[in-house]
């Protein structure tokens, strides 16, 4: 061995270089700031350096907090759980059942995320406010006397928007997955006596298991911390704990106590993603 | 070599297949026996996997019928046929343990769990498996995944075993042995077999009959000997071991046996009883002669009925055998003659002149 390292773990290392810099800069830095941060006290104008874990307690104690972190953790279960239950059938359908033009369908998908979240996100109030397209559609139809008001600034229009701005997220690695499932295995299940229920169960599900994980992760991760769609179609009913992190560090001028909070929702959704992977590999089996 | 009860398991009658235009299988009808390893042999694209999935209920024909152990198939899905299956790719659940994999049909019915176990280890000692049960799938080589996939099969107590193409993936010896493994197999639980192959020495070995297919319809369904000895056309011949093509023309036909003039070897009288039934004598225009059926007479003195003289132009040793190429004096065409080495016997090198003995009983005659 020695300190010389030999071409092939040279050009590896030029390779990675640039992309592992801009990781450190961009990504390590700012976590470890954010950690830092955590542990200090934010006094009227200048910050105490003095580490404490007062910021973790109140985060863990006052109600207000909690409340928020758990409507976060079920408002995001919630647009997981929706998101990947709608997208598997969708990427069923396509890796199963659409023999011709399968790039143009997987490109379709993804028509609906050439704008941007932020517009996508405006265009589901246009459809669901007091005066949208589907109160004036409804009433216009006779079909309601009044506006209905349980569609825009609650919980439920957070859960609308955010599943289908995930969606094609979902739809891809669950397509992947049951892409790469051997035709030939449903036909062994069939041959040894499997119906088509049988079937999906034994053999199709446990082997789309990476990709329904992986869809769950995807969608889960960055829902638990988005703050754009509550802050515009939740009200006040729909504000998350990005919202209130958001808060700590402007109005507030809590800097320490909104980082606290940034690494609580992380170590939470750090946890739960590490039970809903094992989970998966559980019901995946040893699928390799 | 002759097995099985003699009644049919399964009837094949006028069966095709169409993909849109193309018509795969042009009207199969064959019957297999009970407790028989019959082979479908044809190259590849000839509809031998075509006809297999029909069998097992994976696909519908176009027109005709199967009947297995005497029930019309016609509305039954594969699950519900008493026919399983050893895939090419062998299709081993990648999720499941090799036990699980030999139980998953087990399961299907209901067995209790205690049952499945035991059925499990019989079936994997019968595959020489024993002890593997709790491998799973990606820590088996390729011979272990073919046995798991069989042990899989027989565990279901089907009346049929389909296999296509089961050892292709397989190395030379290892599929040499289990050629002979198979066949052992076979023979001691004396479950029917359909073996799909493109290799024509697989099917001699481990057959009790073959059905020779070409484009979707079967040429000839004889047993290996049979298929051997008297191919009925010039195309199962050379798909069949080697054959010596040489041209004739027709003479006469009378109680004696069928006569014709062979380049080379001259006029000669095929008896009766290796003349195929269905002859059109107007159209002979080639007899074969396997290459075995011709012996090079050294000096010592060797029986032959006939003998022709020749120049050997070229050879290939085998340790058992020497495969010479021999022009025939008067003769189109090099001839191939196989000569078994025997103690005293030298190879031949090219040049040297010898003496090709033969006898009217080792000519082909041709449909
Ligand atoms: N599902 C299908 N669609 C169209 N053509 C097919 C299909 N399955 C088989 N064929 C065609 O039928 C012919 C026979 O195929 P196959 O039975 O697989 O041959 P093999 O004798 O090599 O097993 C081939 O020409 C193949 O291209
Ligand atoms: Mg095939």
């Amino acid at each position: 061995m020695g300190l010389k390292l030999d071409r092939e773990a040279r050009s590896g290392l030029l390779l990675v270089g640039p992309t592992a810099i801009y990781a450190a800069l961009m990504l390590a830095a700012p976590l470890f700031m954010i950690v830092t941060f955590s542990f200090w006290t934010q006094n009227y104008l200048d910050i105490d350096r003095t580490l404490t874990l007062a910021n973790y307690r109140t985060a863990w104690s006052e109600p207000i907090y909690r409340v928020l972190m758990v409507r976060s953790l079920v408002i995001s279960l919630i647009v997981t759980a929706v998101t990947v239950l709608l997208a598997f059938p969708i990427a069923y359908f396509l890796s199963f059942h659409v023999t011709r033009r399968k790039p143009l369908w997987l490109f379709l998908i993804t028509v609906p995320f050439w704008t941007s979240y932020l517009i996508r996100v405006f265009l589901w109030k246009v459809i669901l406010g007091f005066n949208g397209v589907l109160n004036t559609a409804l009433l216009d139809l006779g079909l309601i006397d009044a506006p209905l008001t349980f569609i825009l600034y609650n919980t439920n229009a957070v859960v609308l928007t955010l599943a289908h701005a995930w969606a094609a997220f979902a739809i891809l690695p669950i397509f992947v997955a049951l892409e790469k499932i051997d035709r030939s295995l449903l036909e062994a299940a069939e041959d040894l006596g499997d119906g088509p229920l049988r079937r999906f169960l034994r053999i199709t599900l446990p082997l789309a298991m990476p990709g329904v994980v992986g869809a769950t992760l995807i969608v889960l991760i960055p829902t638990m911390g988005d703050f754009i769609t509550p802050r515009l179609v939740g009200g006040t009913e729909g504000m998350m704990i990005a919202n209130m992190i958001q808060v700590q560090f402007g109005r507030a001028n809590n800097a320490p106590l909104g980082a606290a909070l940034a690494v609580s929702a992380m170590l939470v959704v750090g946890v739960v993603s590490l039970v809903i992977y094992l989970a998966g590999r559980k019901f995946g089996g040893r699928v390799r | 070599m002759a097995a099985g009860t003699g009644n049919s398991i399964i009837e094949i009658a006028g069966v095709t297949r169409d993909f849109g235009s193309f018509q795969a299988l042009k009207g199969i009808s064959a019957d297999i026996r009970e407790g028989e390893f019959f082979s479908l042999l044809g190259p590849s694209g000839c509809g031998k996997t075509t006809l297999l999935r029909l069998i097992a209920g994976f696909d519908e024909p176009t027109s005709g019928t199967i009947a297995i152990d005497g029930r019309p198939m016609a509305d039954i899905p594969a699950n519900r046929r008493p026919t399983n299956m050893v895939f090419q790719s062998y299709a081993i659940f990648p999720h499941l343990d090799v036990a699980e994999n030999v139980g998953y049909g087990l399961k299907t019915r209901r067995m209790p769990r205690a049952q499945i176990a035991a059925e499990v280890e019989k079936a994997l000692e019968m595959v020489d498996l024993a002890d593997y049960g709790r491998r799973a799938a990606h820590e088996l080589s390729g011979g272990q995944r073919q046995r798991v996939a069989l042990a899989r099969a027989l565990v279901m107590r089907p009346k049929v075993v389909l296999l296509d193409e089961p050892l292709s993936a397989l190395d030379k010896k290892l599929r040499e042995q289990m050629q002979v493994e198979l066949r052992e197999l076979q023979q001691s639980i004396g479950i029917t077999f359909i073996l799909v192959t493109h290799d024509q020495e697989e099917a001699l070995i481990m057959s009790d009959r073959i059905a020779v297919m070409f484009e979707g319809r079967i040429a000839q369904l004889a047993s290996p000997e049979e298929l051997y000895r008297h191919p009925r056309t010039k195309r199962v011949a050379s798909f069949i071991g080697v054959m010596n093509f040489l041209p004739a023309t027709f003479v006469s036909r009378d109680a004696a046996g069928v006569t014709v003039d062979v380049t080379a070897l001259g006029r000669v009288t095929i008896p009766p009883a290796l003349v195929p039934a269905p002859l059109d004598s107007a159209t002979i225009d080639t007899v074969g002669v396997r290459p075995e059926m011709f012996t090079i007479l050294s000096d010592r003195v060797e029986p032959a009925e006939r003998a022709t003289p020749g120049t050997v132009t070229g050879n290939s040793y085998y340790g058992d055998m020497t495969y010479y190429t021999v022009q025939l004096d008067g003769g189109a065409a090099p001839i191939t003659i196989s000569m078994r080495n025997t103690a005293g016997r030298s190879v031949l090198p090219s040049g040297s002149r010898v003496s090709v003995g033969w006898g009217a009983e080792s000519i082909v005659l041709f449909e």
